[in-house]
């Protein structure tokens, strides 16, 4: 699995943003995305999100499921957390596993009505078990396994920010686009989120980081704006 | 749980909690109707003759009035995208959302419609149908509503930009809905044809909302 941007071009307000931009991420490898202030990193990853397209060039998964888009197998961490401040920090993570996760697959044997009841029964209660297990442990794995069933408002920025980092953990996505990730994470969830970025890579992930720090995993470093912005002079200047 | 049925059930549940605003439009609902009887008078026979029509744009106005924050609040925190990244289609999205939001903010007008009925000296013929008409005409409102929603998002711009849009469009769900409640009241003129181009808008609705919505959503995506 590789993903591949050719000759990527980005324009936003009338604006080059960037252009002619080359990058290749292989399965098992991160790449982070450094640049000043301004320079497009946030656009880059929204464009491998398809949340913005591209005004020339392409972006492309190689070796993915075939069936789905680059967005549909990729997690975006942006600066903003998707939390509901209404909910609660297991309904949160809970609606994005039930969302982004998909159907729970079911086999499809034929059992008599009578036993097909007490074996669902049973099997519901299994799964949920199994579930409230999963997300228990996504919050463990991002130290907020104590706070449960505090409603998202309370959160501190660093909480909200660990919350949404255990979404990549519940649902499982190959390509993890982040939006300086460490952003508001004291050192303990600093590390914590790098051994998580090292297992995703680990189990053959792909990571494109924008970034400003150490990003915690080896990666190779992509640079966009090399080059000033200059004035456009078509633009009047207010004096 | 599917995708759906998870953020029908997400969207319900915040907007039964505190501030999330499905007793908002209740409460509205019934502030706009009891104001009525004081600015028209005591007049009985009037208010009855003019009850449906009160109602339905008490209905109206309460149905908009959270309608703004359909997609805001989900473009302001992030959701939204990746809503928009998901492999559910955009368009189911969209509708789910629409139906959460009818049966948070939708479904409880059309219970309270017949308690209000009562103060505008509406009789038991004249309140069914009114929330019958209410019952099949508000997801007309809502499914068209979230249209005008979408494209508060793509032009961030919300509230009364909202009601600009959305008023013109929920005119004929206005006219009709009114017309068949009128029809049970006063005799000759029959209930079945406005009725039955209500439940028309309402179904034409639910193709043409999830739709529009979201182009205007992938439009506005930046």
């Amino acid at each position: 699995m590789r993903l591949l941007g050719r000759g990527v071009r980005c324009v936003r307000g009338g604006r080059d943003v960037f252009s002619d931009l080359d990058f290749e991420v292989a399965a098992g490898e991160a790449l982070a995305v450094t640049g000043r202030n301004g320079s497009g990193k946030t656009s880059l990853l929204r464009l491998i999100a398809g949340l913005l397209t591209p005004a020339d060039g392409s972006i492309a998964l190689e070796g993915g499921e075939t069936e789905l888009t680059l967005a549909e197998q990729a997690h975006y961490l942006g600066h903003r957390d998707a939390l509901k401040p209404a909910l609660s920090v297991l309904e949160n993570l809970a609606f994005w596993r039930d969302f982004l996760g998909g159907e729970i697959s079911d086999a499809g044997v034929d059992v008599p009505p009578s036993l097909a009841q007490s074996l669902a029964q049973n099997l519901a209660q299994n799964l949920a078990q199994n579930l409230a297990q999963s997300l228990a442990r996504s919050l463990a794995s991002v130290g907020l396994d104590h706070a449960t069933d505090l409603p998202a408002a309370f959160l501190s920025a660093g909480q909200r920010r660990r919350l949404s980092i255990a979404r990549l953990v519940a649902v499982r996505r190959p390509v993890w686009l982040l939006d300086e990730p460490t952003t508001a994470l004291d050192t303990a969830g600093q590390s914590l989120f790098s051994t998580l970025m090292h297992s995703h890579l680990a189990t053959g992930g792909i990571i494109i980081a924008a970034t400003h720090g150490p990003l915690g995993v080896e990666a190779r470093e992509l640079r966009i704006g090399g080059a000033a912005i200059r004035n456009d002079p078509a633009v009047p200047r207010l004096s | 749980m599917t995708p759906l049925s998870a953020l029908i059930k997400r969207d319900i549940k915040i907007a039964l909690r505190v501030g999330g605003g499905a007793m908002i439009g209740v409460l509205f609902f019934l502030t706009v109707v009891v104001l009525m009887p004081f600015a028209v008078g005591p007049d009985l026979a009037l208010l009855a003759r003019l009850g449906p029509a009160i109602l339905w744009l008490g209905a109206l106005l309460a149905s908009l009035l959270t309608l703004d924050r359909l997609f805001m609040a989900d473009h302001e925190d992030g959701s939204l995208d990746l809503v928009v990244m998901s492999r559910t289609p955009l368009e189911l999205a969209c509708a789910a959302k629409a139906l959460a939001h009818w049966l948070a903010a939708g479904l409880p007008l059309i219970i309270a419609a017949p308690v209000l009925g009562l103060l505008l000296n509406l009789d038991m013929a004249a309140t069914s149908a009114v929330a019958l008409t209410l019952l099949v005409g508000t997801p007309a409102l809502t499914f068209t509503g979230m249209i005008g929603a979408a494209l508060a998002v793509t032009l961030h711009r919300g509230g009364l930009l909202l009601a600009v849009l959305v008023l013109p469009l929920s005119i004929p769900v206005l006219i009709f809905g009114v017309a068949a409640s009128q029809a049970a009241i006063s005799e000759p003129s029959t209930f079945g044809a406005p009725f039955s181009i209500l439940c028309a808008l309402s179904l034409a609705s639910f193709v043409i909302g999830p739709f529009a919505a979201a182009a205007s959503l992938r439009q506005g995506l930046d």
